[in-house]
């Protein structure tokens, strides 16, 4: 199943890049994209304490399973206002 | 028997009217009309600003602020509300953030306006970027 990973702010200017697709196998959760994010850009989101959300929601559950055409989001700590 | 909601958010890439929002924003019903207004400072943490730059992820910036409102209706019985943020280069001295609120008396125009600017700075998914002379930085968790 394909995802599209977004990438904002501090850690686009790191990763060089907005989004991502990428494949897994089916059901594969939150924390196995986290891995696979950290295998490509080594310390991007530990550095950097960033968020996921899963459609637009966070999503603190490393054990959530994704879905087809899931959009997860990597969020640095905001500051807007 | 909830009222409805006639609160809206959008995101503006151009310079913020906050005249504009309250006329927007003008009903007869409300005896009272609370603003805020954030403003982009020249200095930050002892170093001189030259701009800010905006970002901000869109879809998930409309979830949370639906909430928001939701929230002031049910806190504060505020069902009337606009709030426009900016996106992209924000001057010294421009409008970052303009919140209106409506409300028949002031107390609750007041304190949901409050909430709603503290609790958009916690939640709402959108950055800065301070631009200095000599650099810039990614501004989180403090502002």
């Amino acid at each position: 199943m394909r995802v599209r990973i977004l990438l904002f702010a501090a850690l686009r200017d790191r990763a060089g890049r907005s989004e991502l697709d990428l494949e897994f196998e089916d059901g594969a959760t939150l924390g196995e994209v986290r891995a696979e994010l950290e295998r490509r850009f080594p310390g991007l989101l530990t550095r950097s304490r960033a968020a996921a959300a899963v459609n637009a929601e966070v999503a603190r559950d490393e054990d959530v399973r994704l879905c087809e055409g899931d959009e997860i989001a990597y969020l640095p700590p905001v500051s807007g206002g | 028997m909830a009222a409805e909601l006639d609160s809206s958010f959008r995101l503006s890439d151009r310079p913020l009217d906050a005249a504009a929002v309250l006329r927007d924003l003008h009903d007869a019903t409300d005896g009272a009309v609370a603003c805020f207004v954030g403003v982009v400072r020249g200095e930050s943490r002892g170093r001189r600003v030259e701009r800010l730059e905006y970002e901000a992820y869109g879809s998930m910036a409309e979830r949370e602020m639906a909430k928001i409102f939701a929230a002031m209706a049910e806190r504060f019985g505020v069902r009337r509300a606009r709030v426009v943020h900016r996106t992209g280069v924000c001057r010294v001295g421009e409008p970052s953030v303009v919140i209106a609120v409506a409300a028949p008396h002031r107390d609750a125009a007041f304190d949901a306006c409050r909430y709603c600017i503290d609790t958009l700075k916690r939640t709402v998914p959108i950055w800065k970027r301070e631009v200095y002379e000599d650099g810039a930085e990614w501004i989180g968790d403090r502002s």
